[in-house]
Order: C-alpha cells, then structure tokens, then sequence
C-alpha cells in the first residue's frame, strides 16, 4: 500500500524538486485558518477516541492481575462491561470526528478551487504562456485533488498515529513505567531507519517519473504520426524506440522500488524486536515482584497497536510530500503576479482636450514588442523583438486587412490590441484612449473576436455562439447566417441545439470556422477581428462572408488577419508584416505599386495575369 | 459531458469478461511460473514463521507467570532467542518476496507496454481517427501501471492472508477451542457490514468519480479556451459557472466520506467487541484454570493477526477489481483487429515509374455513408493531379486510399498496372513521398527528423534536403544547428518551420510518387512563394497528388478533380473546367467577387 502511495505521488508531479517545501503547504493551510474552532473541536474528539480505544488493553491488563485474582466472574463481567462502553465511544468519537475532518476539507477545497480558477481567469496571456495550459489543467485537477485528500487524511488517520503513539507511551507509563522506556528506545531507530530509507528512495522516483513522462512521449508522438510512421514503413523503428524506452523504465522503477520495499520487513523486525525486548524485561521486572504478568500481555497489545499506527505514519509522510509538491504548484499561480494593471486614467485629460480633433478607433504608436521568455526554456538571445515600430490608425467603420508570412508577427497585433499582452513599447489606443487605462472587462467587450485555432465548447451550438452572454434567439440566428453557417446549423437534426462535442470534433474544419465567426458576429460588435478565421472556407464561402460582413456591419471597424490575399484585397487598409516589421501599408493599388512582396503575394496567389 | 480521457479518477469499475481477462493476466503469469512458485513458497514459509511470534511470547508470558522470584530466566531467554530468530527470518523473506514480485511485476509490464505499443503500430490508421489519443496513451501507461502494482502487491497479499488467517484459526483453536466460539459471533459481523457498507458507498463513489470527471472536463476546456473568455469578457459567467461544478465535486466527495468514515471505526468496533469477549471469557476461563495467561495472551495477538486480513479483503477486493478492469482494457487494445496483412505472395514494387490509375472506386469509413461513390482516374507518370473542393468533401480520403491506410470497398487501385493489394504496402507506401496538412516532428534532432526516411542519409544529404526547403539558413542560426533537438510536440519551432522541415523531409524520399495535403496551408505568403519554386523542381518527374485551396498550383495542374460531398464533380484541366461553366468555374469566380 505504501509503495503505491508513493508510486502515484511521484507520478503526480515532475518538475518540483523542493517537495517538501514547508512555505508552499503553509498558504494553503492558512485556508484552513476559519475552520480552527471547528478543528480543534475535531481533535479533541479523536482524541476522546483514540483514548476510547486504548484503554481496552490497560483493562485487559487490569482483569488479569487484579480481577481475576479476587476469583469473582460478575467482576470479570462488569469489567468486561467497561470494554464495551469504551469500544462504543471509540467508536461514536471516531466517526464524528472523521466526518468533521470530511467537511472542513470539502469547504477548504471548495475555497480553494474557487480562488485558484479565479486566478487563473486572471492571467495575462503572457502569464498563461510561462506556466502552460496543460499545467494549468493539472493545477486545477489533480493538484487540488490531492489536497483534498490530504486534508481529509491528516485529520483523520495523521492526527491518530501520533496520538495512538503518544497515548500509548503515557498509558502504558501508567502502567510500568520501565517497560515503557523499551518502547521508546525503538522509535528513534525507527525514525532513523525510515529516513534513510525515504532519503535514499524517493529522489530515484524522480527518474522513475522522467522516464516514465519519456515513455509517454514516445507514444503519444507514435499515434501523432502514425500516418507518416506507416508511410515511411518505420513501425519496427518505432517499436525499437519504444523498447529502448520501457526498458530503461523498468529498469529505473526496479531499483527505486527495490529500496523502498525495505521499509515494511525493518519496521516489522524493529518493532517484534521491541516486542521481544519486552518480554525479556518484563521477565525481570515480575521477577523482582515490580509488576504483575498481566501487565506484559498489555504491553504486547499495545505494540502491536502501535506497529499498525507506524505503518500509517510513513504512508501519512509520503501523502504528505506528495500534497505538498501540489500545494507548491497552487501557490505558485495564486501567487502569480498578473502583469496586467489598469492604469490610472491618466489620458482622460487628453482626451478632452483633443475632443476637436477627429477620434481614431484603433491607433498604434510606434509599438514594439517581445514575447516573454519561459523560465524553464532559458533560451539566451532568442528573445528578439516579435513586433517593430508598428504605426497605424483606423477611424471607426475602417476596415484593416493584414497579411504576411507565418510567424511574422501578425497575431501578435491582435494580442496587443486586445490587451492579451502589453507593449514592450510605444501605445495602444483604442477611441484616442490608451488601453491599459480601460477596465479590461470594458475594453474587449468592444471586440467580437475569431481566433485561429480557437475554442469550440462542449455545448450546444447556440451556447456557442450566444456564448453566456444573453444573446437573443434573432441575434444567434442572425450571426450565425452572416457567417454562412445557418444552413449547415439548420441541417443537423437538433438545429441550434445540437451539441458540439469536445473540440467540435463532429465538426468540419470550416463548420467550426463558421461557428466561430458567427460567435463574433452575434453580438455586432465595434470591433470585429478575425485572425485567419476562414483559411478552411472554400473561395465561395469566403466571398460570401465578406459580402455579408460588408453589408451588414458597415459601422463595425474591422481587423482581418489572413493569408489569402483575396480575404485582404478590399480593405481600406492593408498592412503587410515581414519579421515583425511593417513593410507596406496602404490601399490595394497602392501596395502593388509600391510594395514588392505584396505584389508577388498577389501574383503568386491570383496566377499570373488572370486579374479580371 | 463525454468520457475524459486518462481520467485518474477511475473507481470501482467492474471488468464485464472476468474469465477472459483471466485467462490473459495468466497469460503472461504463466511465463515466470518458477519465480510465481518461488514467491507464493516464501510468502506460506514467511508468514508461517511469524505466526510462531505470539506462541513463542505466550510460552514466555507463562514463564513469567509464575511470578515473584519464580520466573524461569533460561526458558524466557529461550523463547526470546527463537522469537528474535524467527522474526528475522520471516522479515528476511518477506523483503525477498516483494524484490521477487516487483520483479516479476515489472517484466510484465514491461511485456505488456512493449505488446501494446507493438500492437498499436501494426493497427489501421482509422483505430487512430476513432479513439482519442490521450485514451489510447493512459491504456499504456496508467492501466499497465495499475495492473503492475496489483499484481506485485494484491498476489501476494492474498496468499498472505490465507496463510495468515488459516493459521491463527488454526492456532486459537489449538490454544483454546472454547476461545474460538466467540469468533463465530464477531466475524460474521464483519463481513456481513463490510457487505452491507461496500453496496452503500459503492454508488456514492461512483458519482464522485463522475462528478471529478465532469469538473476536469469543465476546467480542461475552459483552461483550454482562456483567450476566448477573456477576449469576450466571460469571466464572471465562467467562474459562476465553475462554481456551481466544484461544488457539486466537492459535495460528491463529502458524501461518499460521510459514508465512508464509518467503516474503519466500526471494523474497529468490531475488533474492540471480540478482544473484549475474548477477554472476559479468556479471564473467565483463567480463572477456572482451564487457560494459562501465556494463552490469553497469544490468543489476543492471534486474534487481531486473523482479523486483520478481513479487514483488508473489502480494499484487496477493490483494487483486484479495478486491475481487472484495468487489465480488460489493455485486452481490448491487444485484440483490436490488426492492418489486413498483405496477400500471400505480394510482390515488391520495384523500379516504380509512377503510373497511377483507379477504377470505379468506392469507400466509405462506415458501411452508412460512402465517401467516394464511384471514382475513375488516370494519373499518368509524372502528371499533377489536383484535388479541389470545400473541407469535409472527401479529398483526404483519396489520399488514405492511395496510400492503402484504407482498402478500398470497391473497384480497384493500381499502381505501373498492378492492383496494389497485389503489392506489399511497404513497398507501395515507399514509392509516396508525403507531406501530410499535419505536420508531424517527434522529440530528436533536427538531422533525425529529417532523416527519418531515409535510414543511412549523409548530412550532406540532409543539408540538401533543407536548403531544397529553404529551412536551410533557419536551422543553421539555431545554437546547435542540425542537431538541435526539438522539444515534445515541437513546441520551440514555429508551426510554419514545422512544415518546412516536414518538406524537407519529404524531400529527402527518392520517390516516383508525391502526395501533397493542402501541405502549403501553413506556410503562407512569401515562405510559400519560395516553396513553391523548391516544389516544383521536387515533383518534376514524380506523378503527383495536390491537395490545395491555391488556385494557382491547380492551374498547371494536368488534371483536375472537383469534389463536392463525396463525389467527383467534375474532372478536367483548367481551361475545359473553365468552358464548362460549371461548379468549378463558380468557384474561380467567386474569388474575385
């Protein structure tokens, strides 16, 4: 049992070295903080029984040598009677007390999950880049599941090992002080021997553990290519990459465990030892008339209880690092500093003051911009600038087309002008006022937004679409039609509700487009921006689109990111992005007159001189 | 909400084919029989020996017991001596015993992985398309590791308490047969409540798993959809929304704890019950001197030994149960139907030229809808044959066929005039090159993923290769050049470099035939430009497949399908697709509308 404990402890995290960090558990702890009186109550009952429950051997003990010599059953009776009244408030205290501990760790938990998602709906983009999604999802899953189990199970069998332990030492002085001494000279060896065991074994579980995440990769990266695997005919390549792997990890695992498994025979032998010890002295003892022979078959109950208590203690030890590993990487996001501050509305004065002047509705000035570097990447000079003095202004109604090759930074706007991230340097404005001065909350509910790659939730479509935002049935609807998907929506047999699976994996590519410009739409946003949202739509659809935008969205100011140039081609302005810089900006004519790769954009796209 | 998959949370499943799933746990059992046999001998022998403990302290105790002055020093170092004798020994065996389980544990499993993995890559290409991955990678990894620690702790555990609780009947009743009548009333007891609590908190365990489930489900989703909450300010609603999920987990768990906190305290009741009875009429015996005090005191540890496997039976129960179902799991994927081995007597394809041509194909992923209903095409050597239409049509299904990761339904595939069903699909897959809309890299240097291909590439080779795929001056600013070693999912090159390299791989092929899926899709404006340029010296010589929304690739090409919901439209170059003024000539014109 204890070995699997630690098995899935040390499968639960990877990256925390500092296991044991007593910093981390504290914060979380301090969540216990309003459940003290109720605590304290809890343990005072588990203590009332745990007492319950080792008084039974003291009176066995106390039958032997002093009942039983007095020759009277109706004694033995009524003494017996007094084991049974102790066993039913062992019991009654027990359960109680358990069943605090149950509700204090379901509200704690509750709290802190609470917080936790809370925190991270807080994060910047840049903030959720450095900790990563999937961490973020384990954080919130088995991190806080682990702590739950913690804080159930350290009230309830953490707190009784020790009192059982503790009590044991005292009743038992109670009853020869000197057998007791026996005892307590086992627990130090014990300590001792546990340590060492759990020094020596538990940092090899890492690399169990590193191996073990190298297996998975292996795999997962398999069933990812399996079509090229298959086309390349290299599956016996693979299964041999494979091997190599699997073994390397059992080979780890066996080592690990090998030197775990030391700890239950040594806890075993240490404690009979005692036992045995106890006999011997005991023989003294009674031989020198200090104490009665009952009381030795007391002392043999009693270590027994208390082997069992050890046996719960190293598994309490190891739960305990492996919820502290967890609670380390709650604290770390709750502690997350959100790089996002709303600014003091220090343009507000500005504002007024240039009331005269005509209003821009979305203005870059001279904007610079690097991602942040991930901690565990370290990369040295990696960190160049992803975006370069990037100037332009559109008045509301405009509409901005942008183009460039992958990774030239053209995503990277839209993060900045939607305040995902902040500007290295230079200003973002939105209606002449700098956004970090908005409210974020106020300042995307302008947006309505597509993303590439973006998110289709398991729900029905119009959930989807209305997207919690108490959209009416007609402006679904009327999204959903201006994104050409009513009629795929209308065909499937549940209409707008019908309910998209994880990923919309029962979508197509460009239903889910669809889906997602619809979502944009449906609110008639001021501004609407689609990041290559329509890359799977055929020509038709796409054209189709844009009429639709263009008449019924004229007052909407539009950002279209994309890679076609005829999704571009019509805007007002079109800003071509090469490594980060802007290296042509204007209307269409204008471009192909001055901008050399516009124009082989354009060429390479439309054929050559088939411009009708 | 769907299942999750490599949920942990998996609790109290039952396996619904016990038998099966035995019969294969043996299996593999049955291959380390002698280690199996060696360890079930020192679990009886181990466990054996500690049951002499509480005899040999009894024989003590009585020693003693003779009191004041009386006490028998050499027979009480006597029985010391043994029991620190046996102790040892039994201690000794028992840490041979959990090496030799964990050894031959391991081996299993380590069998097993390689069994799955060897399994899942002789399996179709549509077993992928159909289960989710993470399902597919928590079967070789989280269930194997289930039935590993089951296998080394539970077989044991097991023929331990057997022993265990056979012996210290055996020794009460021995001690005492009177003693033992007291036992008929405190064990029925407990496994008649363990019965009665296991079919109480079994549901309650059940939901609590379910609701976990759900809420992982929530969180993965909208941990997953941040950006898109944030950019429409749903923070609030999505919060609320999560709140009233963490609540119904944590209610969940309170519930089945609620439950649950009572079995230990009452087993223990129970326990407190029978050592009171045991003493009370133990003392009483005593006193008529029917028992010695050394037997009261062996029968009390002999009694709490014997009690203390049934307690553990409800957990060993539990956990065997979630091994087997664990294990049906893993049984499921190894008897998966394998990929349809090749004909007896397949030829090698050899010496391809590249003349491909399809007759009167039909397919469908399910027997319901067909894909493709009747589909004729002659691509002839070194010809381009685009493949045109909306997503979802089809156009990726013609490529699965080509490359045989499908077998047609009906009509015939050939490849320089041999059915390729006739060829070994080693050979056949070797004659593609293929640049897939997926781009795939794997954890390796860049040399490696280049030239994964081709086993015995030169670097001078792989230097062409990337130069060819104008990923050349990339690699060679990375620190470590070609053997830069790309990340889990290739997380430090951009999508676009990712493709690049997928070419450059491609590239490297020496095949008479290329498959391009919308490959250009994700390097875009001028990195395509320059692609295209290296792709065109590429396909020269090679008959080859496009799939592309680029208007401008499908205007060379020799031959044009249009596929609309799974049929072919219409085929034709561009210029007699263009009189035809037909759904093709829509298409073209809608670009410019």
């Amino acid at each position: 049992m204890y070995l699997k404990v630690l098995h899935i402890y040390v499968k639960g995290h990877n990256k925390t070295d500092k296991s044991l960090g007593g910093d981390f558990i504290k914060r979380i702890l301090s969540y216990l903080k309003p459940y003290r009186a109720g605590m304290l109550v809890g343990l005072m009952i588990k203590i009332m029984g745990t007492f319950a429950d080792l008084g039974l051997p003291r009176v066995l003990a106390y039958i032997l040598d002093h009942v039983i010599p007095k020759g009277r059953v109706e004694l033995i009776g009524l003494w017996g009677g007094v084991m049974v009244a102790l066993a039913i408030m062992a019991r009654q205290f027990n359960i109680r007390a358990n069943r605090m501990a149950s509700k204090v760790a379901r509200d704690t938990v509750q709290c802190i999950r609470h917080d936790l998602f809370a925190k991270i709906n807080d994060l910047s983009g840049a903030n959720v880049d450095e900790l990563t999604v999937p961490s973020l999802i384990s954080r919130m899953t088995s991190d806080t599941y682990n702590i739950h189990h913690m804080i159930g199970m350290m009230q309830r069998l953490g707190v009784r090992a020790p009192i059982i332990l503790i009590g044991g030492i005292i009743i038992t002085a109670t009853l020869e002080p000197v057998l007791t001494l026996v005892l307590v000279a086992v627990l130090p060896l014990l300590a001792f021997g546990v340590y060492q065991i759990s020094k020596h074994g538990i940092p090899l579980f890492s690399k169990v553990q590193q191996s073990a995440d190298k297996m998975v990769q292996v795999v997962r990266e398999s069933i990812s290519g399996i079509r090229v695997i298959k086309a390349l005919s290299k599956t016996e390549y693979e299964k041999e990459r494979f091997r190599k792997i699997n073994e390397e990890l059992v080979k780890k695992d066996i080592r690990a465990n090998s030197i775990m498994a030391l700890s239950s025979p040594m806890m075993n032998l240490l404690l009979n030892a005692g036992l045995t010890l106890v006999v011997v002295a005991g023989a003294f003892r009674v031989n020198s008339g200090a104490c009665a022979p009952g009381t030795i078959v007391a002392f043999l109950s009693y270590f027994t209880m208390i082997l069992n208590a050890m046996i719960t203690i190293t598994r309490i030890f190891v739960m305990y690092s492996k919820a502290s590993a967890s609670a380390d990487r709650i604290t770390e996001v709750l502690e997350y500093e959100s790089d996002l501050k709303v600014l003091e509305d220090r343009y507000a004065a500005e504002l007024s003051a240039c009331e005269g002047k005509e209003k821009y509705k979305i203005e870059f000035e001279d904007v610079s911009f690097a991602y942040p570097v991930s901690k565990n990447e370290g990369s040295e000079d990696e960190n160049k600038n992803c975006l370069e003095h990037i100037s332009f202004a559109i008045r509301e109604g405009e509409s901005l087309g942008i183009i460039g090759s992958t990774g030239s930074g053209k995503s990277t706007i839209v993060n900045l002008m939607m305040r995902f991230y902040d500007a290295t340097k230079g200003m973002v404005k939105i209606d002449g006022k700098d956004i970090r001065s908005y409210c974020l909350q106020d300042l995307r509910s302008k947006f309505g937004a597509a993303f590439q790659n973006d998110v289709i939730f398991n729900d029905t479509i119009f959930e989807n679409i209305s997207f919690g935002r108490d959209l009416s049935k007609e402006s679904v609807e009327q999204g959903a039609k201006d994104a050409c998907a009513d009629g795929y929506i209308r065909e499937k047999e549940e209409g707008y509700e019908h309910v998209a699976a994880i990923k919309g994996a029962n979508l197509s590519g460009g239903q889910k487009q669809r889906l997602l410009i619809a979502r944009a739409l449906a609110n008639h946003p001021e501004i609407l921006v689609l990041d290559d949202s329509s890359s799977a739509l055929d020509y038709k659809t796409d054209a189709m689109l844009r009429q639709a935008i263009r008449k019924n969205y004229d007052d909407a100011t539009i950002v279209m990111i994309a890679q076609r140039i005829s999704s571009v081609m019509y805007m007002d302005h079109i800003l071509v992005l090469e490594d980060g810089e802007m290296i042509g900006y204007g209307t269409h004519e204008e471009l192909m007159d001055s901008c050399e790769v516009y124009k082989e954009i354009y060429e390479s796209q439309m054929g050559n001189g088939i411009t009708a | 909400m769907a299942k999750k998959a490599g949920s942990s949370l998996k609790m109290q499943e039952k396996p619904k084919d016990v038998n099966g799933v035995l019969k294969g746990l043996w299996g593999y059992l049955k291959r380390y029989l002698n280690m199996l046999v060696a360890a079930i001998i020192l679990a009886i022998t181990g466990n054996l020996l500690s049951l002499v403990g509480p005899m040999l302290s009894g024989k003590a105790v009585n020693e003693i017991a003779a009191g004041k002055g009386n006490v028998n020093f050499e027979a009480v170092f006597r029985y010391a001596g043994m029991m620190i004798a046996f102790y040892i020994i039994s201690s000794l065996f028992s840490y041979g015993l959990s090496i030799l389980m964990l050894n031959i544990s391991q081996r299993i499993a380590k069998q097993m992985r390689n069994d799955v993995f060897g399994k899942l890559m002789e399996l179709p290409v549509g077993y992928f398309d159909q289960n989710l991955s993470g399902d597919i990678i928590s079967r070789i990894s989280y269930d194997i590791d289930v039935i590993n620690t089951s296998l080394s702790n539970d077989i044991v555990q097991i023929f331990a308490s057997i022993i265990t609780v056979i012996g210290s009947f055996v020794m009460m009743v021995y001690i005492s047969p009177l003693l033992v009548l007291v036992m008929l009333i405190t064990i029925p007891m407990s496994i008649l409540y363990t019965k009665y609590m296991a079919g109480k908190i079994r549901p309650l365990y059940r939901k609590r798993s379910l609701k976990y489930g759900e809420m992982n489900g929530f969180v993965e989703e909208m941990v997953t959809g941040q950006k898109t909450i944030k950019a429409y300010a749903r923070e609030a609603v999505t919060i609320s929304k999560f709140d009233k999920i963490n609540e119904e987990a944590v209610d969940a768990f309170y519930e089945a704890d609620y439950f649950g906190s009572m079995v230990g305290p009452t087993i223990n009741f129970i326990n407190n019950i029978s050592l009171t009875l045991v003493t009370v009429f133990g003392a009483a015996l005593y006193l008529f001197q029917y028992l010695t005090l050394g037997d009261i005191s062996s029968f009390v540890l002999y009694s709490r030994k014997f009690s203390g496997p049934i307690n553990e039976a409800a957990n060993i129960v539990s956990e065997l149960q979630s091994a087997l179902a664990a294990a049906e799991r893993v049984f499921r994927v190894l008897g998966e139907e394998e990929e349809v081995k090749d004909i007896y007597g397949a030829k090698e394809l050899m010496d391809v030229s590249g003349d491909v041509k399809l007759t009167h194909v039909a397919f469908g992923y399910t027997k319901e809808r067909m894909i493709l209903k009747d589909l004729s095409l002659h691509a002839k050597k070194g010809s381009l044959t685009a493949i045109v239409g909306p997503t979802g049509a089809g156009k990726t299904t013609i490529i699965n066929l080509l490359m045989r990761f499908y077998d047609v339904d009906k009509g015939n595939i050939y490849v320089d005039e041999t059915e390729t069903r006739q060829i070994t699909r080693k050979s056949l897959r070797r004659a593609y090159a293929m640049v897939l809309q997926d781009t795939w890299v794997f954890g390796g240097t860049i040399f490696d993923n280049i030239a994964y291909g081709k086993e015995d590439a030169t670097m001078e080779e792989v230097v062409a290769a990337a130069k060819a795929a104008r990923i050349h001056s990339y690699i060679k600013r990375l620190p470590n050049g070609y053997h830069t070693i790309l990340n889990e999912d290739g997380l430090n090159i951009s999508k676009g470099q990712k493709q690049l390299l997928t070419i450059a791989r491609a590239m490297l092929l020496d095949a008479k035939m290329l498959i391009l899926d919308e490959a250009t899709s994700n390097v875009d404006t001028r990195t395509e430009i320059q692609i295209q340029k290296a792709m065109r010296n590429l396909m020269k010589d090679k008959t080859c497949f496009v799939i592309a929304h680029r208007l401008s690739t499908i205007q060379n090409a020799d031959h044009i399908l249009v596929v609309q919901n799974g049929d072919i439209v219409e085929q034709g170059t561009h210029t007699t697709l263009m009189q035809a003024h037909g759904p093709y000539y829509r298409m073209y014109a809608s670009q410019f509308e």
